[in-house]
């Protein structure tokens, strides 16, 4: 099998290819939001101690 | 086991907890997906009626299950908090909402994909299809119920509540291809049979993408769920700790 046949897929390449990419995109999404929440939560924690201690 | 319990019910020590199981699950997926990929897009041979159009069932099938299986588990953590009033079960269900809704979307969207080459139609109403639409719409209603209050206990009741009546439509997806004959197909993949419709070249693949699916579930719930309890104990000493030690 040469590399422009896989990439192919007998003729189905747009729908073979397209749920794919969707599932990579869902997934990794789906990955990432926590980790920048979590960067995000953190900030806001800082700046709330921050606030007590002023006070 | 008892004790071990009532101590994760507390949400610091959910917390932590977590995060030592995250790694466990985290890497597995990785190494699952890689090799789940590469023996269903390359080793699998190609199925001699659908061509290489069935490669979308590497997808659609697991991300299929996962749709009703991270429901259950919804479900499940939903009954707990309303039998126990346990909050890391709240949480637990919270986080389950969105990768539920994902995966029912995807679900949807490689399904649609696959039957437009094979069917010659994008969408149906077949008894299959609507009622998976109709489990993307209980997921998004709960997540909607939820931002909807601005108790989080509070919210969890009304939660918890949607998510337990939801529970009948699983049984729905689940028989539907056998209760109405419509568009979709049987089940290719049966548990209780000895004689599987698919063969072992393409089953394979298909049930490592589907450990490999499971796998990033565990990681993605874990997450969530260290997310919210930090959002909820933020107040606390220890959340405090934790911020500076990271």
């Amino acid at each position: 099998m040469t590399l422009s046949e896989f990439f192919y897929m007998d003729g189905y390449y747009l729908y073979v290819w397209v749920s794919y990419g969707l599932a990579l995109v869902v997934m990794l999404a789906l990955f990432v939001s926590p980790i920048r929440r979590k960067r995000q939560l953190l900030k806001q924690l800082g700046r709330k101690k921050k606030r007590g201690q002023r006070i | 086991m008892f004790q071990f319990i009532t101590k994760l019910a507390s949400l610091r020590n959910f917390y932590f907890f977590c995060g030592k199981l995250l790694p466990w699950f985290a890497w597995p997926t990785l190494i699952l997906m890689v090799v789940g990929l590469y023996w269903g897009l390359v080793e699998a041979p190609a199925d001699y009626q659908q061509k290489d159009s069935y490669r979308i069932i590497f997808i659609h099938v697991p991300a299929a299950w996962m749709s009703m299986f991270v429901y259950l588990v919804m479900a499940l953590s939903a009954a707990a908090s309303m039998i126990w009033k346990t909050k890391a079960s709240e949480v637990v269900a919270n986080s389950c909402a969105p990768i539920g809704a994902a995966f029912t979307f995807l679900a949807l969207a490689t399904g649609s994909l696959w039957g437009k080459p094979m069917w010659g139609t994008w969408w149906e109403w077949d008894a299959r299809l609507t009622s998976e639409l109709v489990l993307l719409f209980l997921y998004l209603g709960y997540m909607a119920l939820q931002s909807a209050f601005e108790d989080k206990r509070t919210a969890a009741r009304a939660t918890s509540i949607l998510a337990i009546v939801g529970v009948v439509n699983i049984p729905i997806i689940h028989y539907s291809v056998e209760w109405w004959f419509t568009l979709h197909q049987g089940p290719t993949v049966q548990v209780m049979k000895d004689k599987q419709a698919m063969d072992t070249s393409m089953l394979i693949p298909l049930m490592i993408m589907a450990t490999a699916f499971k796998f990033y579930f565990a990681t993605v719930l874990l997450m969530f769920s260290r997310n919210e309890v930090l959002e909820r104990e933020s107040h606390t000493k220890w959340v405090q700790e934790e911020r500076e030690r990271l």
